[in-house]
């Protein structure tokens, strides 16, 4: 008798949990759950959020904020487990696996019109199938910030940041000011005579790792210049060309720029120290970087800031990767009405008008990037590095996130070979494996 | 529950009532271990993302393993760890324990030995992760007070290695040092103070009484510890993450990888399948060559 009823209420107290579980991770008819993972942006989807719940009674919208690591484990995690949100936050990064993984609900019935965002921000999210998965939420480029005092000390002014131009023979001009911002321990400059790279106490460039697959915020924007592309086409490419001339000796001379003791050395690069760290802690006076990281920059107490464009490359054009997140909708989400509502409300000129104001990211639609481009300003941060390269199309190129299947395998593959180049003196022609095993595996 | 206290005499009783007891135990390890091993040889002859059915391959995930250049470099990166951890945690948790017995009974101090132990790996990872940082670390500024340079020893694709291999050490060295200790206890005083009686120096009597009688217990040591030196997983996923450059990409992160990064469980499998192999095998050999069952005393 007592065993049963030990029994029993064990039973019940293992379908309670069980239960339970279901209802905490999951919604209801009238939640619609949305994850997204950066922290700064949290105020401003909540100030959506809050409109949203107005314009539609009876409807909820929980948020959850994960930082970035978290975000992808956990999210992965949600979609095996039968957990996973409404609604997401999704990066280029990782779209070409989730639609792999058929975890993503197409989206066309939206009516998404690609000529309401800014140019290429709309077409990058459909699939190798033609439909698309995401809704554009929001875009940014990368430029150089720099240290202003640092800057003012080496002789240079923001319109020579502005001017720069690069070259992989000699590095151009671009390498003669990070050679003349780099300090070394007895006070010599990079360019001057006697300087001892191996005791640098100020690098000219921070080092932002070995830039995997991509080079986002290292070598993107200098192989787009010198007219490289990843896969040469725009999306769903099939072979990727690390083993083109063009970009090897673009790396050789990037990384060669560690060997001559101007960039910092790889094993500098950690988590605990990224560019902007390098920046705010001194030991760097420039770092190239992503417009979301704005508002880091800001942030740092005793350093002013500045940011120039990307240096003009061998094609006499100055480039920057153009990336945008956009929203997606689970293919099982629980409230699927309620998130195909509320994605296409994210997805509306209101949304991106009012997250604009937050100035903490640039819109997907023109006028929500206008109202950032104002909020900045209020600020008292110049954004026109970032803004830009969209605008003027002559003289700048602007470039979209690699898209590819198996882009997992391809960043597993291109960042211990990056890392190597880098930091363990392995030839550039190294790269040709590397690329012919990605290939490979893009072929099967 | 009835039927086991039905009949308490006789061997049929017995039986049943040993299967009782047993159940639990064989029930966990059903579930917990032998169905999951089951399972992953299965999965190891498909294409499974999880999240779709699994598809037959047959040997397609092997014969990948096989031309895998970066499956055998980490078995590589494994051994070459696995070497430095065990290596340097035998002897030195080998010279504790002789101390310990020797010099000093304290139960204090076999307490403190044993506190880096129960440190979780992961916590230990972070703390180390932090003490090494090249920048910041504290570990860097005793370097540096040294009048050394500092050392990236978590980003040099020299020192990764090491640098885990000593922080595991550190973390296991206590409890395999009272592994040994308790087999120490075993030795009967009195063959020591025969030694003594017959003039032999400390040295000689570890080498002639402490060593071979120590030995079964040492073979069981060794294997368990190299079975979880083979399977390094968190401290590397924590410090490192496999790199710089694959440096440390061992082979268990290198499944975790395959498996919960790039979805691919049936080729995740395949090297869980091969890793078990080689643990086996291993372990075989291990047992026959220190003859771990047989023992000198007597």
């Amino acid at each position: 008798m007592r065993f049963r009823t030990v029994a029993a209420v064990t039973g019940a107290l293992a379908l309670s949990l069980v239960t339970g579980c279901a209802q905490g991770a999951g919604s209801s008819a009238d939640t619609v759950t949305y994850w997204l993972w950066d922290t700064n942006q949290l105020p401003a989807y909540q100030a959506c959020a809050e409109d949203f719940e107005k314009q539609n009674p009876g409807l909820d919208v929980k948020i959850s904020q994960l930082g970035w690591d978290d975000y992808w484990t956990k999210l992965t995690a949600s979609f095996i487990a039968g957990t996973q949100p409404d609604v997401f936050t999704d990066h280029i990064q990782k779209f070409g696996q989730f639609a792999d993984l058929q975890v993503l609900e197409p989206l066309d019935d939206l009516g998404i019109d690609d000529s309401d965002y800014q140019p290429g921000l709309a077409a990058s999210w459909l699939g190798e199938d033609g439909r698309r998965y995401g809704v554009p939420k929001d875009w940014d480029t990368v430029a150089l910030f720099y240290n202003e005092k640092m800057v003012k000390d080496a002789g240079l002014d923001a319109a020579d940041l502005n001017d720069l131009a690069w070259n992989p023979e000699d590095g151009g001009t671009f390498e003669k000011a990070i050679a003349r911002l780099t300090v070394d321990e007895q006070g010599r400059r990079g360019d001057e005579p006697g300087f001892d790279k191996d005791n640098v106490k100020v690098y000219g460039l921070a080092t932002n790792g070995g830039g995997d697959g991509d080079g986002q915020t290292t070598w993107s924007h200098f192989a787009a210049s010198a007219g490289w592309t990843y896969t040469g086409k725009e999306r769903w490419g099939t072979e990727y060309r690390y083993d083109d001339d063009t970009f090897q000796s673009m790396i050789e001379w990037y990384f060669g720029l560690a060997d001559k003791g101007y960039m910092a050395p790889f094993t500098d690069y950690s988590v605990s120290n990224q560019a902007n760290t390098q920046v705010a802690a001194g030991t760097a006076a420039t770092a190239f970087d992503g417009a979301w990281m704005l508002s880091t920059y800001d942030g740092f107490e005793g350093v002013d800031f500045g940011t120039a464009v990307t240096p003009a490359g061998p094609t006499g054009k100055r480039a920057t990767m153009m990336n945008g997140l956009a929203d997606s909708v689970s293919k099982d989400a629980r409230n699927k009405a309620g998130a195909l509502k509320w994605v296409k409300y994210l997805a509306s000129e209101e949304c991106q008008r009012t997250v604009g104001g937050y100035g903490i990211v640039f819109p997907a639609t023109p006028d929500g990037t206008e109202a950032a481009v104002a909020a900045y300003e209020k600020k008292g941060i110049d954004v026109s590095a970032f803004t830009r390269p969209v605008e003027d199309k002559e003289n700048f190129r602007t470039f979209s996130y690699p898209i590819t299947n198996y882009a997992a395998d391809v960043q597993a593959l291109m960042r211990p070979a990056m890392q190597d180049v880098y930091g363990g003196g392995r030839p550039v022609s190294s790269l040709d494996e590397t690329n012919d095993q990605i290939n490979l595996i893009l072929d099967q | 529950m009835s039927i086991a206290f039905s009949s308490r005499s006789g061997k049929q009783g017995d039986g049943r009532l040993a299967a009782v007891f047993i159940a639990p135990a064989f029930l966990g390890f059903a579930v917990f271990l032998l169905w999951p091993t089951l399972l992953g040889v299965y999965l190891s002859f498909t294409r499974f993302n999880l999240l779709t059915p699994a598809e037959w391959v047959g040997l397609d995930n092997y014969v990948r393993m096989v031309n895998d250049p970066i499956f055998w470099e980490s078995l590589r990166v494994t051994v070459v760890y696995v070497v430095l951890n065990i290596g340097v945690q035998t002897v030195s948790a080998l010279a504790i324990a002789v101390l310990l017995q020797r010099l000093t009974r304290s139960p204090w101090l076999r307490g403190i030995v044993l506190t880096p132990y129960l440190m979780s790996n992961v916590v230990a990872g972070v703390v180390w992760l932090w003490i090494l940082d090249t920048q910041l670390g504290i570990g860097n500024e005793i370097v540096m007070a040294l009048g050394l340079d500092r050392v990236p020893f978590l980003t040099d694709e020299t020192w990764a290695v090491p640098a885990i291999a000593l922080i595991n050490v550190w973390r296991h060295v206590g409890y395999t040092a009272l592994l040994l200790f308790a087999g120490l206890q075993a030795i009967p005083d009195d063959m020591y103070e025969a030694a003594k009686v017959d003039g032999a120096s400390e040295w000689r009597m570890f080498r002639r009484i402490t060593l071979p009688l120590l030995r079964p217990v040492l073979a069981v040591v060794l294997i368990m510890t190299v079975i979880g030196s083979f399977q390094v997983f968190d401290t590397v996923a924590v410090t490192t993450a496999g790199g710089p450059a694959n440096a440390t990409n061992v082979l268990q992160f290198y499944i975790y990888g395959a498996a919960f990064g790039r979805f691919q469980f049936g080729y995740a499998s395949a090297m869980s399948v091969a890793l078990l192999v080689v643990l086996s095998a291993i372990t075989f050999v291990q047992y026959r060559l220190t003859r771990a069952g047989q023992t000198d005393l007597g």
